[in-house]
């Protein structure tokens, strides 16, 4: 974080960062009032335009910032919220950091919502699909444009929210509102945490504004404190939730009930990226919380590993996406644990290229198969879909980490940040790495290779997606191929774009602890055997699963065939829902009900109506009842009036 | 003057509409009311923010040798408690315009008359005034539930009562023990003044029993684990328009019964159970919003999330904190507005289903896209989520009980996980999924519908935009209180 410099004499700058959330607001507003009133033409244009119309602005107000010497400003609107020594202003901060989310949430969004309108063009809810949409981008722009902690709550759970009514977009479904439901309370879980960080930031350095707290925060004496780590520990809660994190992870999958360009989106490249943000955002706080950092890393590691490991045995074509989403996230945790803030944002940015693509693959597949999402019922789709195919190729080469696919890049410079760290944990990454790309080219040689497994029915419908579907493919496949660039080694002797645009972000942790932020000290002989390794295992996985998919053309055994121990506890998800399930919601349910019976009807009412009794002399009162309540108040107000009439008296 | 005018109206209004016949009482009702509401908004144009004491005041000696006087005004908490008020009681009437209640001259003037009642009891400036007005407002409520009520209603509100009767004994007792304690001025020897309350020097042990005794009085009426059992049964028994003025403004008594008549009162007795009374506001936190998870009938379900919004208001203005109390007070507002709108939709879907069993309903959203709309975001705001009113005032309060114990805060806050599962399992029953005969047919809102719940919605969007227009409005008045409260 650096200096904050206001903006001098620029007016129409104000009106341009607001716009960047507005717009996307008034299409909510538009479409959602006009919900199957306007024609399907102009809700999509309304949708989709509002959204391109931020994005040119936000290139607009990038190309201003480097232009004009990078200098980070904020925009203030009103004071929200004022009590005291609280002030919580509506105000906007423009920095590098928000600069790229900027560009990455409504670029990408972009091409979601041109995706959205072929996907979901038979669907009876479109306008109602485009308004929700238009208010994620809406929520998840105020999370990334917010000068203070509050504003980013306030994106935060307007992103949880847009999550929740999207998920549970086809609402007939019992099943589709109950992964909703449960993913807006698991969120609420990390909110919670995230909430009372809010206060005791506050608490602290009496402010909840991003340049007073981090410059309070560089002023504060000692690292490791208590409030510190509570402080971090409790954003990390938050982070937790957003972009599931052991143990908060299971809603994610759930999720995968939404329209699939929701789970591009939402469950993959924007909004689930949000705890990444937050720590980074927060750099500050965490560099002082070293403990907290640790605990980062190891959850991101442990997600990582499981959810790769659920991952393997997965039927569903956006399941294994789910999971695989779960699992990159984690690695992103990994990469912010020992302290690679910058890389780790580099994989959130090549991630959102090449998951977003993946995702909208999927939704391409599985609208050419009806809606058939299990793997083990397609097979052989490449013919019939050549653009998906090539597509969804480039998407699994980038996931898998092949150079020069843009996952290599990132994917490589953060683990090569953990060796620094750790060499165990690096050890670990591989082997998360070596399971996505075993996981990810099953998917592929499934979906795409071999026999058609389908019904009759199904191969007379397959047929490749319109443009207006393959465009956001395409676009999404370029960038997934050449995304990379903008993270080269500097082994290559190539500039680090990324790293350096992002450098000025540590200023104020720079001065607490410089080493992190250093160029890392590895020879260049170990990082390029680093590279070796990680390439030589990506490519040995995709060998192995080339001959058990291809090859041999093994086929996921079906639901009723028995599986092995340990291959039924993964297929099942180590039963952690069935574990929650047990040990929360039952007994709370439980309780819920033992409460109601007992305690409140039985006990405390029983010892008020026991006490009332006792009070009123019993039976007396109650004939009064019997004869009418009215004769006992008048009795009663002629009871309050003597009183008053003889105080008078006695006074007087 | 604006004071007593919005004073004695409704009640003068209430003669008027006991002489009209038949059904045509409704509109008059209406019209009455509407006007109370120009009289409160003209007054908040002509009300000057930044001063503590009482506003258009004015003060009538009423039992001049005892000190007694008919003293009324308003400071920013009055205000906006009189503005909630005048606000709920029109869209209270409108809502009750599709039922027929039989003798409607009846029902209508009570519900005027009981609104005088609250006026009062939010501008007494004199503690048997105060009392007097406490009292009026319970006897209409308490014919209207007893006469227009459910099946059980004799028993219910009958315990409903007693509860009351009970609490405002102990009130009247502190009263009378505290009048006796004041310097009188002129030919009284005693006053019964706020400001001479205020005054008083009591020593700890004697604050410690009057700050029970008062506190009673007031957690009955709020109310407060454990002395809530009378609420859900009197919110489900109670025609919709009872249960709308109990839980939208009566429970509001209470809590303004803390800020005006117990803190600043008894500071040192406050001080010496804060500790207790936080514990019994989070535990009802909790406990109301734990019961709420399994609730079938709708209206009980939101009985007893009442019980633990209120519970949250009462963690976070016995916190004494700057937050804590301005969270409280904005929270009165936002949950006045919120609860009245959601037992109206329950009031809607009953009276087109004759159900308010979960189990009977759902798919609802499927034909009515105003309902689904406007039930959503008052939903939302009852879950407290940013750019609502609850945000604002579960924000506030969450913070300021953190600030006084972070354990308490972090308990309390749990609020938030709790809500989001109860308010989304009610909703997702009723709402979405598939229909059921109940719900198979199933008309939108109707044009009186649409008027009584747009004013809401757009409250609760103006709370949670702009909460400063009313967190300015009590400003000076909440940090006076808590000036008074540190004083002393």
């Amino acid at each position: 974080m650096q200096e904050i410099v206001m903006p001098a004499n620029r007016p129409e700058m104000a009106l341009l960062c607001l716009l960047i959330p507005l717009l996307p607001f008034i299409g909510f507003a538009l479409n959602g009032l006009g919900n199957r009133k306007l024609p399907k033409g102009l809700v999509g244009l309304i949708g989709c335009g509002t959204v391109l119309a931020s994005f040119l602005i936000s290139v607009y107000l990038f190309l201003d910032f480097t232009s004009s010497g990078s200098r980070p400003y904020t925009v203030d609107f009103y004071n929200w919220i004022s009590v005291g020594s609280l002030q919580i202003g509506f105000s906007f901060l423009i920095d590098q950091l928000t600069l790229l989310m900027l560009l990455m949430v409504t670029g990408i969004g972009f091409l979601i919502h041109l995706y959205s309108a072929g996907y979901m063009s038979h669907d009876e809810g479109f306008g109602k699909f485009f308004s929700f949409l238009n208010l994620f981008m809406f929520s998840m722009l105020l999370l990334v444009m917010g000068s203070n902690y509050v504003m980013m709550f306030v994106g935060w759970e307007g992103v949880g929210l847009c999550s929740y009514l999207l998920i549970g977009f086809w609402n007939k479904n019992t099943n589709y509102n109950n992964a909703a439901k449960k993913a807006f309370i698991m969120n609420r879980i990390g909110d919670l945490g995230f909430l009372l960080g809010i206060f005791l930031i506050f608490i602290t350095f009496g402010s909840v504004s991003y340049p007073q707290v981090f410059a309070e925060a560089t002023r504060v004496a000692g690292v490791d404190t208590p409030v510190l780590i509570a402080i971090t520990m409790l954003l990390f809660v938050g982070a937790m939730g957003k972009s599931a994190q052991i143990p908060l992870f299971t809603w994610l999958p759930d999720a995968m009930a939404g329209p699939t360009p929701v789970s591009a989106l939402i469950h993959a490249a924007t909004m689930v990226t949000a705890g990444i943000y937050m720590v980074v955002r927060s750099n500050v706080l965490f560099i002082l919380a070293p403990t907290t950092l640790d605990v980062i890393a190891i959850i991101g590691l442990v997600t990582a590993l499981v959810a790769a490991t659920i991952g393997l045995a997965q039927n569903d074509i956006k399941k294994v996406l789910a999971y695989s989403t779960v699992s990159q996230l984690g690695f992103m945790f990994l990469a912010l644990g020992v302290m690679a803030f910058s890389s780790s944002l580099f994989h959130v940015l090549t991630h959102a290229f090449f998951k977003a693509l993946l995702f909208l693959g999927a939704g391409s597949v599985i609208h050419a198969m009806s809606n058939e999402q299990d793997i083990r019922n397609m097979g052989g789709l490449k013919k019939a879909l050549p653009i998906t195919f090539l597509t969804f190729l480039i998407g699994t080469l980038a996931i898998s980490g092949i150079p020069p696919f843009a996952g290599f890049f990132s994917k490589d410079e953060l683990l090569a940040h953990v060796y620094q760290h750790s060499t165990i944990m690096w050890a670990f990454g591989l082997l998360a790495s070596f399971m996505t790309a075993f996981y990810m080219f099953r998917l592929l040689f499934l979906t795409f290779f071999g026999k058609f497994r389908g019904t009759e029915e199904q191969r007379h419908h397959l047929h490749e997606s319109p443009a207006v579907m393959t465009i956001p493919l395409i676009v999404l496949a370029v960038l997934s191929t050449f995304g990379g660039f903008l993270g080269i080694p500097s082994v290559f002797g190539s500039n680090h774009i990324i790293g350096s645009y992002l450098s000025p972000l540590y200023n104020y942790a720079k001065g607490i602890n410089a080493t992190p932020f250093e160029p890392m000290h590895l020879s260049h002989e170990t990082e390029y055997l680093l590279m070796g390794i990680s390439v030589a295992v990506a490519i040995v996985a995709i060998i192995i699963a080339y001959v058990m998919y291809v090859k041999k053309e093994t086929v996921p055994v079906s639901e009723d065939t028995p599986l092995s121990p340990v291959h039924n506890l993964v297929y099942n998800k180590y039963y952690i829902d069935e574990i929650y399930n047990n040990i929360i919601v039952r007994p709370l349910m439980w309780l819920s009900t033992a409460f109601y019976r007992f305690v409140d009807v039985v006990l405390v009412d029983g010892i008020v109506n026991g006490v009332g009794k006792f009070v009123t002399f019993s039976g007396r009162t109650l004939r009064y009842a019997q004869s009418g309540a009215i004769g006992f108040y008048v009795m009663v107000m002629v009871f309050s009036i003597v009183l008053i009439l003889f105080l008078n008296f006695f006074i007087g | 003057m604006i004071t007593a005018l919005l004073l004695f109206w409704p009640a003068l209004a209430a003669l008027l509409v006991l002489l009209v016949k038949g059904q045509g009482a409704k509109r008059v009702a209406f019209i009455a009311a509407l006007v109370e509401f120009a009289f409160a908004l003209f007054a908040a144009t002509s009300f000057v923010v930044d001063r503590t004491a009482p506003q258009f005041a004015l003060s009538v000696p009423w039992v001049e040798s005892a000190g007694i006087s008919f003293s009324i005004g308003m400071d920013g908490i009055s205000l906006l408690m009189v503005l909630l008020t005048t606000f709920l009681v029109p869209l209270i009437v409108l809502s009750s315009f599709k039922h027929d209640y039989k003798k409607p001259n009846a029902f209508y003037a009570l519900i005027l008359f009981m609104q005088t009642g609250l006026i009062g009891v939010f501008v007494a400036q004199d503690a048997f005034l105060f009392y007097f007005f406490w009292e009026v407002a319970l006897i209409p409520v308490y014919f209207i539930s007893a006469i227009w009520g459910g099946a059980r209603r004799v028993a219910v509100t009958f315990k409903f009562f007693v509860y009351t009767i009970f609490g405002s004994f102990f009130m009247l007792a502190a009263f009378i023990y505290l009048y006796f304690q004041t310097a009188g001025t002129g030919v009284a020897a005693h006053s019964s003044d706020v400001n001479a309350f205020y005054q008083l020097a009591l020593d700890s042990s004697t604050q410690s029993w009057i700050f029970w005794f008062l506190f009673l009085a007031f957690a009955i009426k709020m109310p407060v684990f454990p002395f809530h059992t009378w609420q859900p049964d009197t919110y489900t028994e109670a025609p919709t328009q009872a249960t709308m003025l109990l839980s939208g403004i009566m429970l509001k008594m209470g809590i303004y019964g803390v800020l005006r008549w117990l803190l600043p009162v008894v500071p040192n007795g406050a001080s010496q159970w804060l500790d207790v009374v936080l514990v019994l506001s989070i535990i009802g936190i909790i406990y109301g919003s734990i019961i709420a998870i399994r609730q079938r009938d709708l209206k009980r379900l939101i009985a007893y999330s009442s019980i633990a919004h209120v519970g949250l208001i009462s963690a976070g203005i016995f916190s004494l904190t700057e937050q804590g109390l301005q969270g409280g007070v904005i929270q009165m507002l936002s949950h006045g507005i919120n609860v009245v709108g959601l037992f109206f939709i329950i009031d809607i879907i009953f009276s087109r289903t004759k159900t308010r069993e979960i189990l009977n309903l759902g798919g609802i959203t499927q034909s009515t896209p105003a309902l689904s709309i406007c039930f959503m975001i008052l939903m939302l705001g009852s879950v407290a989520l940013p750019l609502t009113n609850g945000f604002v005032g579960e924000f506030l309060l969450l913070s300021g009980v953190f600030q006084y114990n972070y354990v308490f805060g972090a308990v309390a806050g749990v609020t938030i996980i709790l809500g989001a599962v109860y308010m989304l399992r009610m909703f997702q029953g009723v709402m979405f999924g598939t229909k059921s005969p109940e719900t198979e047919v199933f008309a939108d809102l109707t044009f009186n519908e649409k008027a009584v719940l747009i004013p809401l919605v757009i409250m609760v969007f103006w709370i949670g935009l702009f909460p400063n227009t009313f967190l300015d409005i009590s400003e000076p008045a909440v940090f006076n209180l808590l000036n008074i409260i540190q004083r002393r």
